[in-house]
């Protein structure tokens, strides 16, 4: 896929760096934020129901009712392939990791820094040397923020973030900024939605050290404009984090072709266990990033007074690893790519955009965030009940949704509500799902009118 | 009672739904000895209660305004009707009772003086909901114990005793 502006027009992927050449891919204006692509594929390939039954808990009953889960933005759930690897990975091969002599020992190693490498190649990274294991996507920022801005901001330089973002790449920021005198600041979020990128050439001035932001946003959707952002920020200078949480089991996504330095994501929002993720740094950068945790696997050689450090990855691996962790993430990648992502971002795409039609049916509801263009989140609040009231009633007929701020308490109070209710979608639901909730929540305008 | 409603319809009883659509006391209390500011960060909800203490310390007059769930609106316009004129002592043997009402099975003697905050007693199913209900409760737990002046409350601190 051609990665090179032409006349004017944009044509590489700006939001998820995918080079896929079975997708077709429309593009609109460049720079108003609405300039990443959609993928056009064809869904029909997928048996969409016959995955469902890869997934056990998709059998389960709540309050007597069929459990509809469109909690999926919070975490996903896991389909047998992945319990059956991490459940043989403990019958057959756990032992501690590069530690052991003896067999099994090395069974783990092998198989754990195999996942390494099986998640390099999923997300496009250059090298196995730089994909970190961390407990999450906020582990990963954290260790970024602390140990790569620990020792290279300074008091008055700037960092960029979004009025979007998660607490998660947020609240690390803030303490980065209050340890050392950095300064923080925001893209503002426009009331469709999407960032104003209009006002990024006076917010990415010269002191920007680090733009941290997210691909998909959590509460509303949005799906930013990922390459082009990194672009900017490269131009002056700025190391770039991006947030993958939200995209990266929904939608195919390439690192090199983002442009970024570092991205972070966790695996229990894509089919793997929770208590394992990823953080990617590109080579050059990483190399320079110091120690973050000390103690057992990040060393060289130790004496009483002093130590030696293993290079990246391993400097950042501090005690016994989640092994089984890794493991499953990797049974994870083969699971999701064995459905296609480009598939699955459709799927999200349609489902997304089958809800929001259903949805505009119902008086007195109103969705945040914008209208297409847009992830399988969908935010929303109705004018009969608060959130917390819907959440606790929709639970009743079985149907899952998230009711409150969704870590997104500054966004919360730019769009003036105190929370919302969210409904998110993974490639297991189906409109017959989408039809139901809305009965719920039809039954739920009735009941507290 | 619709049979598919269940626990539901025990939660948000008719005089709950009543008590969150028109909020009785609601409003400023202009002449409040203490002001207390409780929040609920987990779902954004607030509540500003104003008290007004008599010579003995008893309450003599309580009112609040805020926006929040049906659960933590009902459950502030109940204790403001139930808890006007009473004794200091009276008003915490209330909170006790209440709490235990809306996070245990109930004994058999808390039940009586509780009255019309018995409807309140759904709550016990719903854990999660335990919060909304003990907002306004939590912030007239601080205003007995200050007297006088502003506090703020938040449903993410300990639980009181
Ligand atoms: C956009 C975004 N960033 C960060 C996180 C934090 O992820 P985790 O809790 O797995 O570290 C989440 C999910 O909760 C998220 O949606």
């Amino acid at each position: 896929m051609g990665a090179r502006p032409v006349e004017g027009l944009i044509v590489d992927h700006k939001s998820c760096g995918c080079r896929s050449s079975r997708l077709r891919i429309k593009w609109r204006e460049p720079g108003l934020g609405a300039d990443y692509l959609m993928h056009k594929v064809a869904t029909s390939r997928v048996d969409w129901s016959a995955l469902r039954a890869d997934f056990p808990i998709l059998r389960e009953r709540v309050n007597g009712h069929p459990l509809i889960y469109f909690d999926n933005a919070a975490t996903s759930q896991k389909p047998r392939a992945v319990l059956d690897v991490v459940r043989s990975y403990y019958e057959h091969e756990n032992a501690n990791v590069h530690r052991g002599l003896h067999a099994l020992s090395a069974r783990a190693t092998e198989h754990y820094e195999k996942s390494r490498q099986r998640v390099a190649d999923f997300i496009g990274a250059a090298s196995a040397d730089e994909i970190v294991f961390t407990r999450g996507t906020t582990e990963s920022i954290n260790l970024v923020a602390q140990a790569w801005g620990g020792k290279f901001l300074r008091a008055g330089d700037v960092i960029l973030l979004t009025e979007m973002e998660h607490h998660s790449n947020l609240v690390p920021w803030q303490l980065l900024s209050e340890r050392i005198g950095a300064q923080l600041r925001f893209v503002p979020v426009r009331d469709d939605g999407t960032l104003a990128l209009e006002k990024l050439s006076s917010l990415l001035t010269p002191e920007v050290k680090m733009l941290a932001f997210t691909h998909v946003s959590n509460s509303l959707g949005t799906i930013n404009p990922v390459v082009d952002l990194c672009q900017k920020a490269r131009a002056v200078g700025a190391v770039t984090l991006v947030d993958a949480a939200q995209s990266i089991g929904h939608m195919p996504l390439n690192v090199q072709e983002l442009g970024c330095d570092f991205l972070a994501f966790s695996g229990h929002k894509m089919c793997a266990p929770t208590g394992i993720g990823v953080l990617y740094g590109r080579s050059e950068i990483v190399e320079s990033v110091p120690p973050w945790h000390g103690g057992g696997e990040m060393i060289v050689s130790v004496t009483l007074e002093k130590s030696s450090f293993k290079k990246p990855p391993h400097r950042f691996e501090a005690g016994t690893p989640n092994i089984a962790g890794a493991i499953g993430l990797a049974a994870a990648i083969d699971y999701i790519e064995g459905i296609g992502r480009a598939e699955i971002f459709q799927h999200d795409v349609d489902l997304a955009g089958y809800a929001l039609k259903r949805m505009a049916e119902l008086p007195g509801l109103r969705v945040l965030g914008p209208e297409r263009d847009r992830g399988g989140v969908i935010s929303f609040v109705m004018d009969a009940a608060h959130p917390h009231d819907l959440t606790t009633f929709a639970d009743q007929y079985g149907l899952a949704l998230r009711g409150g701020h969704h870590c997104n308490q500054p966004l919360m109070r730019r769009f003036g509500v105190p929370g919302t209710s969210r409904a998110s979608f993974y490639f297991y639901n189906t409109r017959e799902e989408i039809d139901r909730m809305i009965e719920i929540l039809e039954k739920t305008a009735r009941f507290f009118k | 009672m619709n049979p598919e409603l269940g626990d539901l319809e025990e939660l948000y009883q008719e005089v709950i739904l009543d008590h969150s659509r028109r909020p009785r006391n609601f409003g400023e209390l202009a002449d409040a000895a203490v002001r207390v500011h409780g929040d609920n960060p987990a779902c954004g909800d607030e509540i500003h209660l104003g008290v007004k203490f008599d010579g003995d310390g008893g309450l003599q007059e309580i009112k609040f305004t805020g926006h929040g769930c049906a659960i933590s609106q009902a459950s502030a316009s109940l204790m403001t009707t139930k808890l006007k004129g009473k004794s200091r002592d009276e008003v915490e043997e209330m909170l006790r009772a209440f709490h235990d009402l809306v996070t245990t099975e109930t004994n058999n003697d808390a039940p009586k003086k509780l009255g019309d905050l018995l409807v309140m007693r759904g709550v016990r199913k719903f854990p999660q909901r335990v919060k909304c209900a003990m907002l306004p409760w939590r912030a007239v737990g601080q205003a007995l114990r200050q007297s006088e002046g502003e506090a703020t409350v938040s449903t993410e601190e300990p639980e009181f005793a």
